[in-house]
């Protein structure tokens, strides 16, 4: 096989940037060697790809090799007695779910969709509704194993590599490629949780509520409708939830089964999920997104108040994969989004000048959604004490450069604050800023840490080459 | 392809100015590279690249669309807007003149379209633009292998489009009338003449649009049905 016969149309999760890669899909270490060594042949960088869950440019890099680890997805290791397992980066969170829930365990920390690989996820960091107990999925890593641009591999151990491991996860795959990867899966009594829903009036009740929950609740998470404006400005529903204690769910063997969690196959009963964005679409654009918030936050802060039900974890958990392929309905044009992690005593002003800026640009966010976190031990860290606020965008032609530089003027309150942006959400933040909400010396370590390992940038993608790498 | 002068300046130029990257191809180095200076500094950043190249060389085509593809970051919208158009006399047989006309117009569009065709139908996506001309449109005395090798481009346009537009690509055939360039500057019998600019401005249109065949301006339309429609033994008597 030619290089150009492997030449594909690649693009990130939200379809609005995109590029031509020679896709490679190795299904072995061999592979990846392959991939490897046609590169540094041809002199073109390599991108890692896993399942493709990031928004934008993180998992892609134009005319680059893509090193697509998805088929690498075998599990190569389960201990139902600790929870431990061992995994290849391209095994899916779905498949590592399904796998452990009979075992009565469940991944400590998860992403709204079941779609992406362990290895993206610790390539990303990702965080979930339970960031602040939980930290981010490397948190919850012991060791991996790391092949390195030269062609040369060694395992990293969170013990006895503390630098290397804490500098790796995180790195949006710029370091190494992740090839096995151990994690430590989480205890629990019922395949439930006991979900909370309640609503709040306007923003500083928000995130007053949400950091109410913090250390009560599991899972914390509030939607908040972007087009409510005055004093509504920010009013939002929160839904908070838990694990079920031991003997809490009557019937836990049932609950703990790959098929108890299954989504529903159908919408009231009869419509395939399938086709449901089909009905959605003609919904989205600013009139009709402005109802659909105003209904949801209507039925939310009256029938729904106040209200505590059961829910299997992974309808609670995967809200994304409700409706298959939802994010067509953004066609032609695709989706950003920008997530911003802002310091708790600055989130409420920040928050707000970003919904305003969105009414000023006529540019509302169609979803958005508020989270509570807390720092991490990672280099390349996005979190820090406070909150996020992440904030969807229809990408439409002819509006695009104006929606880039709504990004560049979301971002800078948020830079004056303090605070950070999520690497796997983004697509259109300007590197100067990106680079700025970092510590003295931080970059320059990545830099160093980068120069030792890959001295010759092999690995690369569009957001490394657009955040970080200035020249 | 053809960006040093004419149309193909203008398309550049616009396109550069619109944000995009644009990769100047021609034979003339010294006014691409003239070109691409003007286009960079009005931007103030790098969104031209010069590439020298002489379209009748037609086996460095496939390298360089791959090397173009390669700085520029991809291939979203390729116009092949070479063309050669020397003055030939009505009784002028010089087939070294004619060859010429062959290889810029035609040899040279399919030794670049094909590879972009290629390359497009596998990403499934993608926008091709020929520059053709009216004068493909009917064998005209004055200039028999000017209007065969713009016939012939036409056709390979046609036939390029139906094969690739199922895949997503498009494949866009503009037939200018009369445009202010160094081609046609100095001949008589020019109406209806627009700049090399306003030309570009609407190309890029059809383009965007993605649209099967303009002529540009559109009043040409009505013109070239008319001239098209004309029966060969009153055309022959036309003298055009």
């Amino acid at each position: 096989m030619t290089l150009n016969d492997r030449l594909e149309w690649v693009e990130g999760w939200g379809m609005a940037v995109g590029g031509a890669g020679y896709v490679f899909r190795p299904s072995d270490p061999g592979g990846v060697a392959e991939a490897i060594e046609t590169a540094r042949g041809e002199g073109i960088p390599i991108a890692l790809r896993g399942a493709g869950c990031s928004y934008g440019d993180a998992a892609l890099r134009p005319e680059s090799v893509v090193l697509d680890l998805s088929n690498l997805s075998r599990v190569l290791a389960w201990d139902p007695e600790t929870g431990t397992v061992d995994l290849e980066p391209g095994v899916s969170l779905a498949a590592l779910w399904r796998m452990t829930i009979g075992d009565g365990w469940w991944p400590p920390v998860v992403t709204g969709t079941m779609e992406p690989t362990i290895g993206g996820m610790l390539a990303m960091n990702v965080h979930g509704k339970n960031n602040w107990p939980r930290g981010t999925l490397g948190e919850h890593c012991t060791e991996f194993d790391l092949a390195m641009a030269n062609g040369e591999s060694r395992t990293v151990s969170r013990k006895k590599d503390i630098d290397l491991f804490h500098d790796v996860i995180g790195s949006f795959g710029q370091l190494g490629i992740i090839t096995r990867a151990r994690l430590q899966m989480k205890k629990v009594h019922s395949g439930q949780v006991e979900v909370k829903a309640l609503s709040a009036p306007d923003l500083g009740a928000m995130l007053s509520l949400t950091d109410d929950a913090k250390d009560k609740w599991e899972y914390v998470v509030g939607w908040i409708d972007t087009f409510a404006r005055g004093r509504n400005l920010g009013r939002g529903l929160l839904h908070f939830a838990r694990h079920l204690e031991e003997g809490e769910d009557a019937d836990a063997s049932a609950s703990l089964s790959a098929e108890a969690q299954d989504l529903p196959a159908n919408f009231f009963g009869v419509m395939p999920k399938s086709l449901m964005w089909r009905f959605l679409k003609p919904m989205t654009n600013r009139p009709g997104m402005r109802c659909v918030n105003l209904g949801k936050y209507l039925v939310g802060s009256t029938v729904g108040d106040e209200k505590t039900y059961r829910q299997p974890l992974a309808g609670f958990s995967f809200l994304l994969d409700y409706v298959p392929n939802w994010k067509n309905i953004y066609l032609p044009g695709g989706l950003i989004q920008h997530q911003s992690f802002v310091p708790a005593a600055s989130a409420e002003q920040v928050f707000r000048d970003q919904l305003e800026i969105c009414h000023e640009h006529k540019m509302p966010s169609f979803l958005a959604v508020l989270k509570r976190h807390r720092p991490d031990p990672f280099l390349m860290s996005h979190a820090v004490d406070g909150y996020s606020l992440a904030l969807d965008f229809p990408v439409i032609r002819g509006r695009r450069e104006k929606l880039w530089s709504m990004v560049r003027a979301l971002a800078e309150p948020v830079v004056a604050a303090g605070g950070r942006f999520y690497p796997a959400k983004d697509a259109a933040l300007p590197g100067d800023l990106y680079r700025s909400t970092f510590r003295e010396g931080q970059l320059g370590r990545f830099a160093g840490v980068k120069a030792k390992l890959d001295p010759d940038r092999v690995l690369r993608s569009g957001l490394a080459d657009r955040l970080i790498y200035e020249d | 392809m053809g960006a040093s002068s004419g149309i193909g300046e203008a398309l550049a130029r616009r396109l550069a100015a619109d944000g995009a990257r644009v990769a100047l191809v021609a034979r003339r180095e010294e006014e691409l590279r003239r070109i691409m200076a003007e286009i960079n500094d009005a931007a103030d950043e790098e969104r031209a690249i010069a590439v020298a190249h002489d379209v009748r060389a037609a086996d460095e085509a496939p390298e360089l669309v791959q090397e173009i593809a390669s700085r520029l970051g991809g291939l979203d919208l390729v116009i092949y807007a070479a063309g050669a158009m020397p003055a030939v006399a009505v009784d002028e047989y010089d087939t070294a003149k004619d060859r010429e006309m062959l290889e810029v117009n035609l040899v040279g569009a399919v030794a670049w379209l094909n590879p972009v065709a290629e390359r497009m139908a596998r990403l499934g996506r993608g926008t091709i633009v020929g520059i053709g001309s009216v004068a493909g449109d009917r064998g005209r005395a004055p200039n028999p292998v000017y209007c065969t090798s713009k016939a012939g481009f036409h056709a390979y346009l046609e036939a390029l489009r139906n094969r690739v537009a199922k895949l997503g690509v498009k494949v866009v055939t503009i037939k200018p009338g009369f445009v202010d360039t160094a081609m046609t500057r100095g001949k008589e019998g020019l109406f209806w003449v627009i700049s090399a600019d306003r030309a570009a401005e609407i190309i890029l249109k059809k383009a965007r649009r993605g649209v099967v065949t303009a002529y540009v301006p559109a009043r040409w339309r009505v013109v070239m049905t008319i001239v098209r429609s004309i029966p060969s033994f009153i055309f022959s008597k036309l003298g055009f």
